[in-house]
């Protein structure tokens, strides 16, 4: 059996690419996906026709995707279109690349979901507990906030704190989507959508797509830039209650912890080396949860330590410098791993970390997962 | 009355039907399985605990305690605009499983742990909703 501390620094982002987030009626997956990987090519010099890895999220057909790139893959996989695939996604791939599978992986996620009008609930996405009208993944992370309102009595102000940071790193990201700054004030008297959440404790569904190049560490030297490591990685799922679908009583508290702890274990990190952190923000709550999961804070206590700005830049621990799901794009987190291979290559002009060289991502969901990028 | 119900109204199946023959008689009841004693809904092919196939029904005392409610703003179904913001609540029987509600009557003393019970609600000529409300204990 392989010690995962053996694939630490082993595998490394070497491009990264993506399009424009918005209203693109006339594109399709495909065509936005190419303009991704286009792009991540260029970023990283490599031929094209060195991909010989293809991982396909939230696109149709992977065999149409290999066509429209030219490209017939040693290995590939196709991931489902659910907002948690990009963790496990870069995961997969890098062992793929460590095994010998692949030399080059080509990780591909398109979203079309604002032209055509996806809005995540009623019949899109059928449950147990449509006869009661409780349906949509906002609905259940709102049930989840209330919850840890009542228990450790966080409220809305705190988590205000957090909508109103990553809008601030969104002013400062010339390419987000939502730009003009955000009060917690603002926050408070936005409309209802499923109380205790409004309208700005909710991602932003947009037109997009996102492409990443992985390689083995020592391919990765003839890449354009340098090179980002996978440093750590760590992975827990949470079925056996999965009747609610993205709900958890615990708010995966336990996986987020063992994911955390595995992630820093193998990468050999501790809290106060982690200089920024790029969290799953498909509702605001998450951020919260992920905070006390992986251990910035203890638990119930992620109110307190989200307020007077500890996740803006500058502050004690910058969170999703793009602008993130809630104010840039809900890119199912594939772009929050493009936003943490910037930082670290020093690219992020206004929203730049300093000196950054450590940056965490975390899904937490019913997947969680969470990796570790360090510079190469 | 079915022709006007405009709302969802559940997929029955030979795994759910026995809940919601249940529910038509006034009775919240639980999927058992009969070799280990294991608790649960949504009914399961096989017990999750002991894999067995032998499952049964438990009826429940249709009481239990609030975990959590949240107050929907937006309609994702059309039959459901006339009612917002409307009530959905978690509530833990007290026989173990979790159950997705509508919370109705009066709800100012709402908070976590507060004990409720399931009233029924007949929407179809073949489907009874239940419902929780709160005790007021």
């Amino acid at each position: 059996m392989h010690d995962l501390a053996s694939f630490k620094d082993q595998i490394a982002v070497i491009g990264v690419g993506n399009t424009r987030y918005g209203n693109f009626p006339d594109a399709d997956e495909y065509g936005l996906a190419a303009q991704a990987f286009r792009n991540a090519i260029d970023d990283c010099g490599i031929n094209k026709n060195n991909i010989d890895g293809l991982l396909v999220c939230r696109i149709p057909y992977y065999a149409r995707m290999g066509e429209v790139l030219g490209i017939d893959p040693r290995w590939t996989l196709t991931l489902p279109p659910h907002g948690r695939m990009s963790g496990m996604g870069i995961i997969e791939a890098a062992q793929a690349l460590a095994t010998g599978q692949a030399k080059y992986v080509a990780l591909m996620y398109a979203n079309i979901g604002r032209s055509r009008r996806v809005n995540y609930g009623g019949d899109e996405n059928p449950s147990t507990w449509d006869p009661w009208g409780f349906t949509s993944p906002g609905a259940a992370h709102a049930m989840m906030f209330r919850r840890h309102m009542e228990l450790y009595g966080t409220t809305t102000r705190q988590l205000a704190e957090v909508s109103v940071a990553v809008r601030y790193h969104a002013t400062l990201n010339p390419d987000a989507v939502m730009r003009n700054p955000i009060t917690i004030e603002d926050h408070e008297s936005a409309r209802f959508i499923t109380a205790p959440l409004r309208l700005l404790d909710y991602c932003l569904i947009n037109d997009g797509a996102v492409c990443i190049i992985l390689t083995t560490k020592d391919r990765a030297q003839d890449a354009a830039k340098r090179p980002v490591m996978i440093s750590g990685f760590g992975c827990r799922d949470s079925f056996t209650q999965s009747a609610i679908s993205n709900f958890d009583m615990d708010f995966w508290y336990p996986a987020i912890q063992q994911a955390g702890v595995e992630a820093r274990a193998m990468a050999g990190v501790g809290h106060d080396d982690i200089d920024a952190l790029m969290c799953y923000d498909n509702f605001s709550p998450t951020v919260l949860f992920s905070l006390e999961g992986l251990g910035f804070c203890e638990k119930g206590e992620s109110g307190n330590y989200v307020e007077g700005g500890t996740l803006q830049l500058g502050g004690k621990l910058p969170v999703n410098t793009d602008g993130g799901h809630l104010s840039n794009s809900y890119m199912q987190g594939w772009a929050l791993n493009v936003e943490a291979v910037r930082q670290l290559r020093g690219e992020c002009g206004a929203r730049q970390v300093k000196d950054c060289e450590v940056v965490q991502y975390v899904q937490s969901t019913p997947c969680t997962r969470s990796i570790i990028y360090t510079r190469g | 009355m079915s022709n006007e119900y405009a709302k969802p109204l559940p997929k029955i199946t030979k795994l759910t039907k026995p809940f919601w023959d249940h529910a038509k008689a006034g009775r919240v009841a639980v999927q058992l399985c009969r070799d280990c004693g294991d608790v649960r809904f949504p009914p399961s092919p096989v017990c999750p605990r002991c894999l067995s196939d032998n499952q049964g029904w438990r009826v429940t005392q249709g009481r239990g305690t609030l975990e959590s409610w949240v107050e929907f703003h937006r309609a994702y179904w059309n039959g459901f605009a006339d009612d917002l913001p409307y009530r959905v609540c978690l509530v833990r029987l007290y026989e173990g499983p979790v159950f997705v509600s509508n919370l109705v009557g009066p709800s100012d003393h709402s908070k976590l742990g507060a004990p409720v019970r399931a009233v029924f609600e007949a929407v179809t000529d073949e489907i009874t909703l239940p419902k929780f409300e709160l005790t007021g204990e």
